[in-house]
């Protein structure tokens, strides 16, 4: 039935969308590819890869590569451990404070709500740059401490526009008649507006959530002590320098001798693999909230 | 008795302020976090820029450190640094924004028109995957792609007996690598914004026209773009705003301190972070900074200024 209807369209309208399916299976499979070639080159063994380089089928199959790593995981499990606990403490201040702020400069009888968001917004404006920031940092006592790993996500003026429209489709009549009766602001932010506003909250919790646990940057600014390293700060050094390279799939020791047969090539994949895990292995059931919340913000905003 | 008046309605709105502030307190102190967080974190770090102007010396601090004048700009201007670094921050920042854009847009046109929505969902699954990769995976990539004696490319240039490239040490294949890689990245989110606005257009106009017998790329041409232009210019102009600012992120972990490829991968963030981390410059770094950030404000300002003379809706502020 649906296959007449569409032989009866003209030919170029048949050709547009098969021109539309060739297009976007490309674009589709370029997603995915280079994350199966790098799956591929970590259970790839590393004479192969050494003699032959890397391939899209792993050919001579080999674990060794992860088998190495996870001799030495205390530095994983620690980086691991660094980044679960700033991705879900940050995400949640950072919800909190966003959804505040957001509550108070939307409400119609704040007298100063204009002046307050111009104030935010200017900062997006102008700025003074990196370095007075660094150094304030720095002088706050933020080396080697992980709350300079939080700080730079608590708010993101983007985020308190996003919130702050979506609260304005909620009517304003829910806030005025609790105030008749008596409530307090904070009471009704916290009993009435967040549980309507759930859908907008989840957005910045996925979108937080997931710039916090791909953090590095801050992470090179400010930590120094590998015990305190993220995750993708660690896969980077890892990435970038030989000698972390060769502490891992050699041990705490730098043995350089011995290192020519350690897996090196096939464990930087395979490192880059366990970094990405868990975003790997929610992405297929998170996906559509995501593309839903992209939907509230492009919408609202 | 005009002067009593006068001070009476003073007295009055002193009052009307302090009323209104014991009035709204518990919503000022709702919003006092925030307020505290711009001041401190973005508004104190403005006065920073005074750094530009002195040669900071550790033992003295900012306040006492030398006046030093412009010397900390004219360094960076005479070293051809700042042409270098302002050309390829503009530049890849550019076509960043028109080639995404152009893709993004593309990508939702054709998406939408495919009938079979598994095909659709599971494409757009695929799609969106590299915006949760983080850029130092990328990087992770890139190596697997590139590196000269394992990368798959050389092992495809050797099976077929060609030379194999070394891109580490040969700049010219970095606009392309750059490009196509920040296309890529991108393309999953912007395609959803853009598919978010072509489901809110009025079906029964598509219908009409296609009952008018209107082609398939005329309905698209006429109905979908116009349709699509305010997300545009809005996508656009938000984008335009940071066209001084390089992606940090995504060029120091594809590039890092490769020295070799600086004139084509060093952009003004790249700079600013090694010559504060590495080489300690923290006047030279804090001239460079404020350079963009007046650079940037004035492109703002006059981006904004040109769409609110073509088109008063799409302005920003």
């Amino acid at each position: 039935m649906k296959n007449n209807k569409f032989n009866k369209k003209p030919i170029e309208y048949r050709v547009f969308i098969a021109f539309s399916y060739i297009f976007v299976i490309i674009i589709a499979v370029l997603g995915v590819v280079p994350f199966i070639m790098m799956l591929s080159g970590s259970f790839t063994s590393e004479s192969y890869i050494v003699n032959h380089g890397y391939s899209l089928i792993p050919k001579f199959f080999s674990v060794a590569a992860y088998k190495t790593i996870f001799e030495n995981p205390q530095r994983i499990i620690s980086s691991y451990a660094v980044t679960i606990v700033i991705t879900a403490v940050g995400t949640i201040i950072s919800l909190f404070l966003t959804t505040m702020t957001a509550y108070v400069l939307q409400r119609k009888d704040f007298p100063w709500r204009n002046k307050i968001s111009y104030f935010i917004y200017f900062t997006t404006l102008f700025s003074g740059g990196l370095t007075p920031w660094y150094m304030l940092m720095m002088k706050m006592g933020m080396k080697n401490n992980l709350i300079s790993l939080i700080i730079p996500h608590l708010f993101s003026v983007f985020n308190i526009l996003i919130v702050r429209n979506y609260m304005n489709g909620i009517p304003h009549e829910i806030s005025e008649s609790a105030k008749v009766d008596g409530a307090n602001d904070f009471l009704i932010f916290v009993k009435l507006i967040i549980p309507l506003s759930k859908p907008v909250i989840a957005t910045i919790a996925l979108f937080t959530g997931l710039t916090i646990w791909n953090e590095w940057y801050n992470c090179m600014l400010f930590i120094s002590d590998q015990n305190l390293y993220t995750l993708q700060y660690y896969l980077y050094n890892m990435l970038n320098n030989a000698t972390a390279m060769k502490e891992l799939v050699s041990g705490t020791s730098v043995d350089l001798l011995s290192s020519t047969d350690l897996p090196a090539e096939s464990a930087k994949l395979a490192m880059a693999i366990i970094a990405t895990g868990p975003i790997l292995l929610l992405y297929p059931f998170i996906q559509k909230y995501f593309v839903k919340g992209i939907v509230i913000g492009a919408v609202k905003g | 008795m005009k002067k009593v008046n006068a001070t009476n309605t003073a007295v009055l709105k002193r009052g009307g302020f302090w009323h209104e502030v014991s009035n709204n307190k518990v919503l000022l102190l709702m919003v006092l976090p925030a307020i505290l967080y711009f001041l401190i974190f973005h508004y104190l770090p403005m006065f920073g820029v005074i750094l530009a102007f002195k040669k900071y010396d550790y033992a003295l601090g900012i306040l006492k450190s030398e006046w030093i004048g412009l010397k900390n700009f004219e360094f960076f201007f005479k070293s051809g640094q700042a042409y270098t670094v302002t050309r390829n921050t503009f530049l890849y920042n550019i076509v960043f924004i028109l080639l995404g854009n152009f893709m993004q847009l593309a990508a939702a046109i054709f998406l939408t028109e495919i009938g079979s929505k598994k095909v659709r969902k599971t494409a757009q699954t695929c799609i969106f995957f590299p915006y949760f990769i983080s850029w130092v995976v990328v990087g992770a990539f890139v190596y697997n792609l590139f590196s000269y004696d394992y990368g798959m490319v050389n092992s495809i240039l050797k099976s077929l007996s060609l030379e194999p490239i070394n891109v580490y040490t040969e700049p010219k294949y970095w606009p392309f690598i750059l490009v196509i890689l920040n296309v890529w990245k991108g393309l999953g989110y912007g395609s959803v914004v853009y598919m978010a606005t072509i489901t809110g257009i009025d079906t029964s106009i598509y219908e009409a026209a296609e009952i008018d017998g209107a082609s398939i790329m005329k309905r698209i041409w006429h109905i979908t773009i116009p349709s699509l232009r305010a997300t545009m210019i809005t996508l656009i102009l938000l984008a335009l705003g940071r066209v001084f600012r390089g992606n940090l992120t995504m060029f120091y972990s594809l590039v890092g301190n490769n020295g070799l490829l600086y004139n084509y991968t060093d952009v003004i963030d790249t700079f600013t972070f090694r010559t504060l981390l590495f080489s300690n410059d923290i006047g030279m770094s804090s001239a460079v900074g404020f350079y963009q950030s007046v650079l940037c404000f004035v492109f703002i300002m006059l981006a904004n200024a040109i769409v609110k003379k073509v088109d008063d809706d799409s302005a920003l502020f």
